[in-house]
């Protein structure tokens, strides 16, 4: 599914959020077979333990994050692989490549946006204390789902 | 059906195996599969591997999939062998950058065991 309004007609996170939400729910269908549901208030408070983070460029500027705990951030993991991960690396690797294809398939569905805006590859840091610094203004957005019991925050900080 | 010997070329080691495992549902048996995590990997996998498919991401460090498509009409041992794309990269430029270098097929991530058949047997002379 694809939309048909250019990005600048919905440079508003009201307008973005739910293409951003639709593009996460995908991804986890078809690469983990998991349905997410959407956080309620009752949900435990999010561990940010891992973040991937893929880096947008061009027509889109900005990144997108995904955060959760490292229980989750391994359940992930053995999802897509169908086992338990190895390592901690295999793990950031798999959490990274699931922040790609929801960036990808996020731009994907931003018609006129997607043959202008490029991706980084992904950044995973695996430390629960951090602070995250832009250099530049922007608007953001935060939408949280729950994957298998647990809440997984996933972010865009747009770039003016 | 014959065994297959498949390159695959992704920087995420959990990606190469998601898509190994979705050319065995897909029902192709493989004989050796040969990883690489960049272009400039999989070039140096070709001087020593004979290979029958090669599935290669785009976004890459070192090496990104479309170089490594350019620079493989080079490496004669790898003449005519099938190459399909396995991406994020959705836009229309990306695929015809790709279908005009010499990909044989494209596949967009995220996808489904059911899309690699659709896409990989035909490459190989196989009704999906």
């Amino acid at each position: 599914m694809s939309t048909d309004t250019t990005f600048a007609a919905r440079s508003q996170q009201e307008n973005w959020l739910p293409i951003l939400e639709l593009a996460v729910e995908e991804v986890f269908e078809i690469m983990l077979g998991c349905r997410l549901k959407a956080a309620a208030q009752s949900e435990p408070q999010l561990n940010r333990e891992f973040t991937a983070m893929v880096g947008l460029a061009g027509a889109l500027c900005g990144i997108v994050m995904v955060c959760c705990d490292a229980k989750t951030a391994g359940q992930v993991a053995k999802s897509m692989l169908g086992d338990t991960a190895d390592s901690q690396e295999q793990v950031a690797d798999a959490l990274g490549e699931i922040c790609n294809m929801i960036a990808g398939n996020f731009k994907n569905k931003l018609a006129g946006t997607d043959e202008r805006c490029m991706l980084r590859v992904p950044t995973v840091v695996s430390c629960g204390e951090y602070r995250r610094h832009s250099m530049a203004d922007g608007s953001s957005g935060e939408t949280v789902l729950v994957f298998e019991g647990a809440p997984v925050a996933v972010c865009l900080q747009l770039q003016s | 059906m014959d065994k297959i010997r498949a390159l695959i070329v992704d920087d995420s080691s959990v990606m190469r195996k998601i898509v190994e495992r979705s050319l065995r549902q897909s029902g192709i048996e493989l004989e050796k599969v040969v990883e690489a995590a960049n272009g400039s990997e999989a070039l140096a996998a070709l001087q020593s591997n004979v290979v029958d498919l090669i599935l290669c991401d785009i976004n890459m460090p070192v090496m990104d999939g479309l170089e490594f498509v350019r620079q493989i009409a080079t490496v004669e041992s790898a003449k005519g062998v099938p190459i399909v794309m396995i991406t994020t990269e959705g836009s229309e430029s990306h695929v015809v950058q790709a279908l005009s270098a010499g990909a044989r097929g494209y596949i967009r991530k995220p996808f489904t065991p059911d899309q690699v058949k659709e896409h990989v047997l035909p490459v190989l002379g196989r009704k999906p």
